[in-house]
């Protein structure tokens, strides 16, 4: 496998006229977790969106997944090579139970360890075991961010896309389920490429970070050394 | 007393009709929330197709012309849903409730070319030649006949059959609704398309599997029914409007709610305009029937829009 699970190139996305993306390349290496900053509006969403190219937007560009060329490749069958993508306001099932969101994350798989799966989501996160039939819709914000972290982890991705994990959340849940997505990259070898307004949180977990500005890469890096830098500091850090 | 007995009865028998029809509409607003106006032609011709396999054509056995007209009907749905709707945005519902509404007049007028607007003759009850049952349905005991019985009721023995075989279909549903992988991508795909594309669902496949079960099991419906309705291209004409009543007030995405909902349709329709029709400044109303479902349909939609059992689009955040 090479060393990137992920390069994009000259990524151009438009929503009918109006252009979101103008050019926008990266790379994220096998194994660690790399964080998108940016504004509202910059297109952070807009660029996971392509990546799985998910419809309504309009993208061109060229994106290999674990050196295959994805750019004309469907979701489905993105999602069958190794790619989950959680999407912003959690992407469940709201009127299916639990069990069956995760029994859905499994959708293309072939393989008979996907009970085992789910016991293993359910040790990790115990409170969707005490819901598990219960209608998705009905669990609260963070629960509902459990499972759909869960529910993208069942079809075992080598690569998985979080669009951010904690919109709407109290800042002691996001804490928590930063530091699963820590352990999860560590124990399972998930590669993660998380978009996130919370620079701070999501800084302290990656290891490299672009900062997005108005459809194109303003700046990009270690993590580390984006967390010092005064101009990421003075626009997304509060400093 | 009795004539309320009996006016129940005939609900309930009507009720069923109603429901069958319902279903598979319910079917095809669960996977594409839109009304399919052209369901109950697609079952109209499911029923011809048995009817040319059974008696016009090849003298089958009615039980095999029904599964091939049921298989003839479903590969008629998944086509329509692949030529004429797939390529429209799924969340624009206007034109394709226009094409259905295209379907439904292209259909009945193919219909009334091959078989004309009469009722046909000889249509076979698909309830006479079941094993086990059949024999019964067919000994006209003595309590469920087509006559008074013994306690001065109607209670006709295909009615009751129907009713069985209605309950048949929601249990053969509700299998591969919630017991199968595709039964499970296809309330998936209702719930939350973009998400099911997300987890590898090819959607558009769903769709087609939608339409298909939906028509087979329209396509049931309606030779369950036509010995008791006629078989000719308008038979679903009325029936249609008592089934969209139901599914509305079952809550248009409920399977089981659409099948009480027949009832209920029934029943209502039963009472009130048989009511009605006693009062005799009144009665002159019972000479427009489909003014009932309207109205219901209508009350429905005002003070309950997701009906009994729907599902209302309302989520913590």
């Amino acid at each position: 496998m090479s060393e990137n699970i992920l390069e994009v190139r000259d990524l151009q996305a438009s929503y009918g006229q109006v252009d979101v993306l103008r050019g926008v390349a990266l790379e994220v290496k096998t194994g660690e977790v790399c964080v998108i900053l940016g504004a509202n509006g910059a297109g952070k969403t807009t660029t996971l969106r392509s990546i799985c190219n998910m419809p309504i937007v309009s993208s061109t560009g060229t994106i290999k997944f674990a050196g295959e060329d994805i750019s004309n490749t469907d979701t489905g069958g993105i999602v069958a090579q190794g790619m989950a993508h959680v999407p912003q306001g959690r992407g469940t099932f709201p009127e299916l139970s639990t069990l069956e969101n995760l029994q859905l994350g499994a959708y293309v798989r072939k393989d008979n360890e996907v009970d085992d799966d789910i016991d293993r989501w359910f040790q990790m996160f115990p409170v969707l075991k005490e819901r598990k039939d219960q209608a998705a819709g009905s669990l609260s914000g963070g629960e509902q961010q459990m499972l759909a972290v869960s529910r993208a982890l069942m079809s075992r991705p080598k690569l998985l896309l979080l669009d951010e994990p904690s919109l709407g959340l109290a800042p002691i849940i996001i804490e928590d389920l930063f530091a699963t997505f820590k352990q999860i990259n560590q124990d399972e070898g998930t590669t993660m490429l998380i978009v996130e307004q919370n620079a701070n949180l999501a800084l302290s977990i990656a290891q490299s970070a672009y900062v997005l500005e108005t459809g194109s890469i303003a700046l990009s890096g270690p993590a580390a050394q984006l967390r010092d830098d005064p101009a990421v500091q003075e626009a997304y850090l509060g400093a | 007393m009795t004539l309320f007995l009996q006016r129940i009865i005939d609900g309930l028998q009507n009720g069923a009709i109603y429901s069958v029809v319902a279903i598979p509409m319910v079917l095809i607003f669960k996977a594409t929330t839109l009304i399919n106006f052209a369901q109950g032609e697609l079952a109209m011709i499911g029923a011809f197709f048995a009817f040319v396999f059974a008696v016009q054509a090849f003298s089958m056995n009615i039980i095999l012309a029904t599964i091939l007209a049921m298989v003839i009907a479903a590969l008629l749905g998944m086509g329509i849903e692949r030529t004429m709707l797939r390529s429209f945005d799924p969340t624009d519902h206007l034109p394709v409730v226009l094409i259905t509404l295209g379907v439904f007049y292209i259909v009945n007028a193919f219909a009334g070319d091959i078989w004309n607007y009469q009722a046909q003759a000889n249509v076979p009850n698909l309830l006479y030649d079941l094993p086990l049952i059949g024999d019964w349905m067919q000994g006209r005991s003595s309590f469920f006949t087509s006559e008074t019985n013994k306690l001065g009721l109607r209670i006709q023995h295909d009615s009751v059959g129907l009713v069985g075989a209605l309950l048949i279909m929601l249990s053969a549903l509700h299998v591969i609704l919630n017991r199968t992988k595709m039964g499970l991508a296809f309330r998936g795909v209702s719930s939350n398309t973009e998400a099911s594309r997300l987890v590898g669902i090819r959607v558009g496949r769903i769709l087609s599997f939608g339409w298909g079960l939906a028509c087979a099991f329209g396509a049931l419906g309606a030779i369950l029914v036509a010995p008791r309705i006629t078989l000719q291209p308008n038979m679903m004409l009325t029936v249609l409007v008592y089934a969209l009543a139901a599914a509305a007030f079952g809550g248009l995405d409920s399977v089981g709610g659409a099948a009480l909902g027949g009832f209920v349709v029934g029943l209502l329709n039963s009472v009130i305009l048989g009511y009605i029709s006693d009062v005799d400044r009144l009665s002159s109303l019972t000479a427009a029937p489909l003014l009932f479902p309207v109205v219901l349909l209508l009350v429905v939609l005002w003070f309950k829009p997701t009906g009994l059992f729907g599902t209302k689009s309302v989520e913590r955040v």
